[in-house]
């Protein structure tokens, strides 16, 4: 006799099977004091691939993913309830430091944010330094590991005193993500991260965010349906706070399940 | 409208500006070359660096120039550190009303007049009797009182500053897995250093020309500064003394002193502008 037995994700304890940087979200709500923004939410984002999050302007995407590196809960009045699981470990845990998990999570954002006042070195190193690491022959190393993962490195090598902010939007944005990387976290989130870049500066982030795929879990916010179907191997859709469908970005685009995806994906809101 | 019309009234506009220009310069202008014209001939490295002498032996004013320096330190020695703290608190404290009642309170305390702050301090440091530290006249209690009067100026001049870097740096800082305590103090009050040194020095320049609180706190003295508990001179206090007097030689120097404070302000101001040139670039300028 063939038993086909369906087992329920488990809603509590550690998912065995579980990448070592899988994202689980379950039963996620979040909102502002009395204005609820996503309401139960459940998905898995796996590793080592791109997930774009899609929907409309208001819809949560950007809350949703600033829930995963517990940002969201520094604005005042902000509330999360649910479970986000990274490598089978509860982020809400009351006994986990939101500051030390936010060390596996890098984010860039959506206006490339250097530091001001901070060189292209500092940017990147800041992060370390503020860490603990002070001996400068290990700094010199992860900044240029950093800047080159970024694809930045050929172009700043011989002026690496220079202000972050005398960069080119796109080269900004580029460090941004050098400095993130610096850390070494396992997953970047990042939210609509070319919105502010002309198009020749985001080919160069989307070349370097599809090389990033081999080694981080990358979570992408965009608003831009075809940037999603040229990087992302996911893709989420977010309406009104509520998971609409995920799925392989190809099944997503070719063959929606939902109407409301496929009046999206074909242009006709949004 | 004919672009004869339109470059017309172009050039009417550019004219009321430029002349609004000169109306503001004007004063400006005609202070600084009285004080050169005036002060100019009295200047001299004798008169800069020499020591006080009695009338008619053409004394220097060096012990108020070094009075003047010493009294500024402390008083900024002690406005830094409380003003920076206030002016963190205002602009990324996390409790509004506590916040808008500092604010409130360190604008009545920039409106009290500077000799009130001088009686006060006397009041309450200088003198000898009642409830009083009774220092008696003492460089400690002028810097005392320039403090009180340089604390809401920067306090609110920082709070600006901060507040101008945007919460995305404070978001970028805390992603990085960094306590809040420390991207506030090591970001972002690192990225408003230039304008905190504006603000720093526009307080600066605010007290160095008061010789109102000093009066009744660092009183003044013909000697070179000694210990922070002994009077000691300053520039405005020798400026308000001399320019009383009825020998012409008090009054020529008194001319000297007020170029010399003049050109020590204009000079802060170059340094804190080139430092911060040198150290951000050009797009961090204050």
């Amino acid at each position: 006799m063939k038993l086909n037995i369906t087992i329920p994700r488990p809603a509590v304890t550690a998912d065995p099977c579980a990448g070592d940087s899988e994202i689980v979200i379950s039963g996620l709500d979040a909102g502002f004091g009395g204005h609820q923004v996503l309401k139960s939410i459940s998905l898995t984002l796996p590793q080592r691939t791109i997930t774009a999050v899609m929907g409309p302007s208001g819809c949560g995407k950007s809350t949703l993913i600033r829930c995963i590196n517990r940002l969201h809960e520094e604005v005042p009045g902000a509330w999360v309830r649910g479970a986000i699981r990274l490598g089978g470990v509860n982020l809400y845990d009351p006994s986990l430091d939101p500051v030390q998990l936010r060390r596996r999570i890098g984010m860039v954002f959506q206006r490339p944010n250097p530091f001001p006042t901070f060189s292209i070195y500092d940017n990147v190193a800041v992060g370390l330094r503020l860490n603990g690491i002070r001996k400068r022959s290990v700094l010199d190393e992860r900044v240029e590991l950093s800047l080159r993962r970024a694809a930045l490195w050929d172009e700043v090598k011989d002026r690496l005193e220079k202000p972050g902010t005398s960069l080119s939007g796109g080269q900004q944005q580029r460090l941004c993500i050098a400095r993130a990387l610096a850390v070494s976290p396992e997953v970047l989130l990042l939210d609509e991260p070319c919105s502010a870049l002309d198009p020749v500066a985001t080919e160069r982030i989307e070349q370097l965010l599809v090389d990033l795929q081999r080694d981080y879990t990358l979570v992408m916010v965009t608003h831009n349906i075809q940037q999603a179907a040229r990087v992302a191997g996911r893709s989420i859709f977010l309406l009104s706070g509520e998971l609409i469908e995920q799925g392989p970005t190809s099944e997503l685009f070719t063959n929606p399940r939902d109407l409301r995806t496929e009046s999206f994906i074909s242009g006709r809101f949004g | 409208m004919s672009p004869r019309y339109r470059r017309w009234k172009n050039r009417l506009m550019l004219g009321a500006m430029g002349l609004a220009l000169l109306i503001c310069l004007a004063p400006l202008a005609s202070l600084l070359f009285t004080l050169v014209v005036k002060g100019g001939s009295t200047l001299s490295l004798r008169f800069i660096t020499g020591p006080w002498r009695p009338v008619g032996e053409n004394g220097g004013i060096a012990h108020a120039i070094a009075g003047s320096v010493c009294l500024l330190g402390i008083a900024t020695a002690l406005a830094v550190p409380v003003g920076l703290a206030k002016g963190l608190f205002l602009a990324r404290g996390r409790s509004p009303r506590l916040g808008g009642m500092v604010r409130v309170l360190l604008d009545v305390m920039s409106g009290i007049p500077a000799i009130i702050v001088g009686v006060f301090i006397y009041t309450l440091v200088v003198r000898r009797s009642g409830f009083s530290l009774g220092t008696g006249f003492s460089m400690l209690a002028g810097g005392l009182a320039l403090a009180m009067i340089m604390l809401p100026i920067f306090a609110r001049t920082t709070e600006e500053a901060v507040r101008a870097i945007s919460t995305s740096v404070d978001e970028a800082g805390l992603a990085l897995g960094l306590p809040r305590y420390r991207v506030v103090l090591r970001i972002v009050l690192r990225s408003a250093v230039p304008a905190v040194l504006t603000g720093l020095f526009l307080a600066l320049a605010r007290v160095a020309g008061e010789a109102a609180p000093l009066l009744f706190t660092a009183f003044g003295s013909n000697e070179w500064p000694g210990s922070p508990l002994e009077p000691v001179g300053s520039l405005p206090a020798l400026l308000f003394d001399y320019a009383r007097q009825p020998f012409e030689e008090l009054v020529r120097q008194a001319w000297g002193a007020a170029l010399v404070l003049v050109a020590l302000i204009l000079a802060v101001r170059l340094a804190t502008h080139a430092y911060s040139h040198w150290r951000y670039g050009s797009g961090a300028n204050p």
